[in-house]
């Protein structure tokens, strides 16, 4: 009981915050392209990208140049791919692909190309994002842990969750964002422009995945590892479908998978190898899409 | 198949260019990825021209042709995970999962190698069958994972790569570790159970040989044999595949078996040919299964377009070591260029039939 106790603590909870913000950023920015009919699965070339500038641009402007550079890599990366899937109608799937490759090769080579490193990049000229202490959450039990003392990157995440919420449900925004994904046909009807919705969708996502990134290289560590997006934004990916693409239900997702990500991290203190507990978020990621997944296709009434 | 219609319907003009076209586009994303390799190279301070000389010195030359045999060698689990790709991408369904599948079926078959108590001569194919057995299993517990929970294939290969290569580095760095060797690698397979070198001082290997067999029956198979039209069929259109009387659920459990088994069969080879143990990342780090679906994606689904694919990115690889040496470029350049390439081609990509492709997609946004 004492065990349990020790292993589910405050800290717990406040690390569950820290791995779920990059997975919301990224989930948010696929949902957005999900809602305008664009399956967007280069969230992890997008995040890798993001991690890559913000640690080059903290390098050589300080913590904000960072973050500006990780937003305007991410939106460069994801204009790429909206020329390519919304330009030139190319398959996705493909390009998405491609550009995952493309981010893990580039963010390598220039690593080398600029400061002449291998494997990772640690330097004390690296400014991090700090933390944020609310005085009178703080004080709290169980909440104050959990709220307080992050990066101003987690409380920007939650807020950007209310505020996908908006206005895709109240606002003409969002209402034209979804008009494109489900009816395309009727959206043009009526003047939208559905190309350009597309194509802003992907931008905005990639500026999404790109703040990811810097939560990722500049939140609790201050440092670039090659591939150090390492899988998670395809937990994104998975995190837009269980959510359904709605905010609530990505958050959701995202929070658990955060904790299965601190718990797995917990469990290494324990003498528990940490090639078994970093498998943890991609079993319980997959276990749930498969249960969530069966059981609506058993409610649509569909013989699986 | 384009040949018979070619000489039905055209002249010789017309059946030349004809034969060509399917080249076209991938000689075009090469030399597009070049030119782009050579700005990216003038960005940061590098002679491109110098780079690249340096890169086809490295990749064919060297003496005795130690560059060509090193492609040759690279080549071979490239070309085999592409094929494994290739086949699966035939019938439309995109095998993300090489990665693991590679990994644990070069687990197995250094295990089966190393612990199975068999005579000399039997424990060779034991363990070739034993890391094609890993690999399909790997592969099927996917397509189970997308036909009875509707876990879409594209997320369930892809998510199932971390367990297994977590899963073979807790094993070679714990349970079944080579303490002695202070390395986190398996003990070294028997004498007696490695795959023989072709050109004696290179790291060639029989295993080039079976891949070439391999891309030799795959060509056969899915032109001229019943299952290879199915494939075709299924993979251009799953509902007119069904209606037509192909049983598409038993297609998709056997491709996607064959498709890993082949990837499990290239890590049996790997560790067999080339390491005789397992070692840690040995088979990720050189992206043997990633290059192998840029490929399979570079040349279309055709398994003898994925050996020259293959083989050129292989020498893309292995070149970026000579530019390295040569040119002082970070070799790392040469995953840049086959990033680009691959981006170029999909410009016109129409590899994924719109049914495969929307599912994910379309299970995330009905209510």
């Amino acid at each position: 009981m004492n065990e349990l106790a020790n292993l589910f603590d405050a800290a717990l909870l406040s690390s569950t915050m820290r791995f779920a913000t990059p997975l919301l950023l990224a989930a948010l920015g696929g949902l957005i392209c999900e809602r305008a009919g664009i399956f967007n699965i280069a969230l992890e070339g997008l995040m890798l990208t993001g991690a890559f500038a913000a640690v080059a641009g903290s390098y050589y402007a300080g913590v904000l140049g960072g973050v500006g550079a990780a937003v305007v890599a991410g939106a460069a990366l994801a204009a790429l791919y909206a020329g390519f899937v919304v330009g030139l109608r190319s398959d996705e799937i493909v390009v998405g692909i491609a550009l995952n490759l493309l981010a893990s090769g580039l963010t390598v080579f220039l690593l080398r190309a600029l400061f002449g490193v291998k494997g990772a990049f640690q330097d004390p000229r690296i400014e991090g994002l700090g933390s944020v202490r609310l005085p009178l959450i703080e004080a709290i039990p169980i909440v104050g842990p959990l709220l307080s003392g992050h990066s101003w990157l987690v409380y920007a995440a939650l807020m950007l969750v209310a505020i996908v919420w908006v206005v895709l449900f109240h606002h003409p925004l969002g209402l034209r964002l979804r008009g494109v994904g489900e009816q395309p046909d009727a959206a043009a009807t009526l003047g939208v422009n559905t190309r350009r919705v597309q194509a802003a969708a992907l931008i905005v996502s990639g500026m999404l995945c790109g703040l990811a990134g810097a939560q990722l290289s500049l939140g609790s560590v201050t440092l670039f590892v090659e591939g150090m997006s390492a899988g998670r934004g395809w937990i994104a990916v998975v995190a837009v479908l269980l959510g359904r693409a709605h905010p609530v239900g990505v958050a959701v997702a995202c929070l658990v998978f955060g904790f299965t990500d601190s718990l797995g991290f917990r469990l290494q203190g324990r003498d528990i190898p940490s090639q078994l507990t970093e498998m943890l978020p991609y079993v319980v990621t997959l276990i749930g899409l498969a249960i969530i997944n069966s059981r609506r296709a058993q409610q649509k009434g569909l013989q699986p | 198949m384009s040949t018979h219609r070619a000489t039905q319907d055209g002249s010789s003009s017309s059946q030349l260019t004809q034969r060509l076209r399917p080249l076209a586009a991938p000689l075009l994303a090469v030399l597009g990825a070049l030119v782009l390799g050579a700005l990216l190279m003038l960005v940061t301070g590098h002679d491109p021209l110098a780079a690249y000389r340096a890169m086809f010195e490295g990749a064919l030359g060297g003496r005795k042709l130690a560059n060509l045999m090193a492609t040759l060698a690279r080549a071979t689990p490239i070309v085999g995970m592409g094929l494994a790709i290739t086949i699966a991408l035939r019938g439309g369904y995109l095998n993300l999962g090489g990665e693991g599948q590679l990994v644990l079926g070069g687990l197995t078959s250094a295990l089966v190698a190393l612990y199975l108590p068999l005579p000399g001569w039997l424990l060779l194919p034991v363990s070739l069958v034993g890391g094609a057995v890993a690999g399909a299993a790997w592969a099927l517990l996917a397509t189970g994972l997308d036909r009875v929970f509707r876990v879409p294939l594209l997320i369930g290969t892809l998510l199932l790569n971390y367990p297994a290569r977590y899963l073979a580095s807790y094993l070679v760095n714990h349970p079944l570790r080579d303490v002695a060797s202070g390395m986190s690698q398996t003990h070294r397979v028997p004498e007696g159970v490695e795959l023989a070198y072709l050109v004696p001082g290179t790291r060639l290997h029989v295993g080039a040989l079976m891949v070439l067999a391999l891309v030799l029956v795959a060509t056969w198979v899915v032109r001229r044999t019943r299952v290879g039209y199915e494939l075709r069929m299924t993979g251009l259109n799953p509902d007119f595949a069904r209606y037509g009387g192909i049983n598409t659920v038993r297609l998709g459990f056997g491709t996607m078996a064959i498709s890993g088994s082949i990837a499990g069969l290239v890590g049996a080879m790997e560790v067999l040919g080339t390491h005789h143990r397992f070692i840690d990342n040995a088979l990720t780090a050189p992206l043997y299964a990633w290059t192998g679906l840029m490929a399979a994606l570079l040349a279309g689904s055709s398994p003898l377009g994925v050996l020259a694919a293959g083989l050129f990115f292989a020498a893309v690889h292995t070149g970026g070591f000579g530019m390295e040496r040569g040119a002082q470029v970070p070799r790392e350049l040469s995953r840049v260029l086959q990033a680009l390439m691959i981006l170029l081609i999909a410009a016109r990509s129409r590899l994924l039939t719109p049914t495969h492709r929307d599912a994910p997609a379309e299970k995330a946004s009905s209510s």
